[in-house]
Formats: structure tokens, C-alpha cells, sequence
């Protein structure tokens, strides 16, 4: 039973909840990790339907597994296992396959060229000018922007291409390990930093637009 | 060996997070951070991004595909029990 979220820590409590056909251990399960999975998913296939299919046959291997499980990884680690493969077979079916190259996006810089001072410049590579500051609360590792960002911050998750997108809200918000992704969504580790580097990079800029626009409607009589 | 330049340092900033630089390369990195205010504040951007982005809320299931999953584990689970 579920009491009070301390017991179902333990995978072997998990295990035998789910062997003994316990509901509310199942349903703990898909509220923790389903959108994770779901998340994961939609990095394989190109819809939120299909990896909502992706997400439900991976519960039911899952279920029809359960009794074979040998604890030999964590249960999560398990789970997510049989979610890449999933994915993958059938991101294969919809003849999805994309050459890596495409996948990781344009191969540009993430900050455009014309920040910088060109070669026959002083100080060639240099910024023209230094990004401006954000207006942030509290300070440290505590620094936080205004409520009205996270607007700005889900539009430009939005924005970016499937993998990209996957990636970023594995790592960044679903606070995966990158190894956890890189499994999750059969990527190497560099491909992984591409995919993150570039996605992140464009959530800033984002926020770059937000407070300059911010900043000259302020200046404004 | 040549200085890193501000325009090479903001495509290594993942990298430098996620500790995947040499340490010849990290050691140049952040020599250059400590001397550059606009690289200073591109690195503590980027790391208020991945901040601002783990203050989203992470998106549910669906609460239909959620039923599905409930009903799918009913099914399965009276299956069993026969």
C-alpha cells in the first residue's frame, strides 16, 4: 500500500506490489515515471499519440515480465530499458530513421556570428558587446527569474526539435543522469551534449529576447 | 597555444558542465571566464536556464491515457488470477 510515499522506495516493495497485482503500486509507478516515459518516448516517435501507445505497451511488457524480474538492475532501470526498445521498434516501423546529422539540428553556432567581432577587427572571436545582465531575485545558487519566464521557457521547449526537446526536459527537468538518456534514447554521450548544448542554448536566447523586449518597453516614455 | 576566443568558449559551455572537457582545455576555459565579464555572465545564463527550465512543471499523463494504463493493469491482473 501506499502510506504516505516513505515505503515504496525499496524496489523489492515495488517487485512484490506489482507480482501481487496491488493497484495503488502500479498506479504510483505510471504517475512517477509515466511522464518521463512518455517524455522518452516522443524523443523515438513523431507523435504524442504514438508514444502515448509506446508508453501503454511498455507497461504491459512491463506486467508480463514482472514475475521473470530478477533484480539483477533497479527496477526503474529495467522499465526504461524495455521503454527504449519499445520506442525504438517502433520508431524503426514508422520509418523514422533520420540520419544522426539531421537529428542533431543544424550545425551552426548557437550564438550568432554577428555577436562577435570578425577577423580584421581587434580582438577577432570577441564580443561586440557583453549579453546584458537578467534581472534575477535572490542571489547564488538561488537566483531565480520572475514567474512570468516559465511562459517563455515552455514556448521555447516548444520550439525545438523533437530530440532536442527530449533531451533537454530528461536532463533538465525530469533531472536524468545523462547516461539515463543516452540509454533512454540510444544516443552517444556526444550526441547527447550536442542535442543538450544546442537546445539549452536557444532556451536562453529566448530569455535573452524576453528581457531585452522587456528591457525597451521599459525604456519607453 | 592560442587563447580560446569568447566566440569558441560559448560552444563549449556544455561541455565544460558536463566535466567532458580536457583538462587542458578545461584549464583554458576557465582562464578565460575569470578575465571576460560577457563570457562571465553567458556561462551564469546558461546555468539560469537550466534552472528556470527544472522550475517548469513536468507535463502529467493524460489523464485518458492514464485510464487506459489502470484499465490495461485490471484486465491483466484478472487474467492472472484465473
Amino acid at each position: 500500500m501506499v502510506e504516505s510515499g516513505t515505503t515504496l522506495e525499496h524496489d523489492a516493495d515495488l517487485v512484490t506490489g506489482l507480482r501481487a497485482r496491488d493497484e495503488t503500486v502500479f498506479t504510483h509507478l505510471v504517475d512517477r515515471w509515466g511522464p518521463t516515459m512518455q517524455r522518452a518516448a516522443r524523443g523515438h516517435v513523431s507523435t504524442d499519440a504514438v508514444a502515448e501507445e509506446v508508453v501503454q505497451d511498455t507497461w504491459l511488457a512491463v506486467l508480463r515480465g514482472i514475475d521473470r524480474f530478477e533484480g539483477r538492475s533497479s527496477l526503474r532501470t529495467w522499465v526504461f530499458r524495455i521503454l527504449a526498445n519499445t520506442a525504438k521498434t517502433r520508431g524503426v516501423r514508422e520509418q523514422r530513421t533520420i540520419p544522426m546529422s539531421s537529428l542533431l539540428g543544424e550545425g551552426g553556432p548557437t550564438v550568432g556570428a554577428d555577436r562577435f567581432r570578425g577577423e580584421g577587427e581587434d580582438y577577432p572571436g570577441g564580443w561586440k558587446q557583453f549579453p546584458a545582465g537578467w534581472p534575477a531575485d535572490g542571489s547564488g545558487e538561488h537566483r531565480v527569474l520572475g514567474a512570468e519566464v516559465g511562459g517563455v521557457v515552455s514556448s521555447a521547449l516548444a520550439e525545438l526539435p523533437a530530440r532536442q526537446r527530449s533531451v533537454v526536459a530528461l536532463r533538465d527537468l525530469h533531472g536524468l543522469e545523462a547516461e539515463e538518456v543516452c540509454e533512454l534514447l540510444e544516443l552517444t554521450p556526444g550526441n547527447q551534449r550536442v542535442l543538450l548544448h544546442r537546445g539549452r542554448a536557444l532556451v536562453r536566447l529566448r530569455l535573452e529576447d524576453h528581457f531585452g523586449a522587456a528591457a525597451r518597453w521599459g525604456a519607453t516614455p | 597555444m592560442s587563447e580560446m576566443t569568447c566566440e569558441q568558449l560559448v560552444e563549449l559551455v556544455t561541455d565544460y558542465l558536463e566535466d567532458a572537457l580536457t583538462p587542458q582545455a578545461r584549464r583554458r576555459f576557465e582562464r578565460h571566464t575569470a578575465l571576460c565579464p560577457g563570457c562571465e555572465v553567458y556561462l551564469d545564463q546558461i546555468r539560469v536556464t537550466i534552472a528556470e527550465v527544472g522550475r517548469l512543471t513536468p507535463e502529467r499523463l493524460a489523464p485518458a491515457a492514464r485510464d487506459r494504463l489502470v484499465e490495461a493493469f485490471r484486465g491483466w491482473a484478472a487474467d492472472e488470477r484465473r
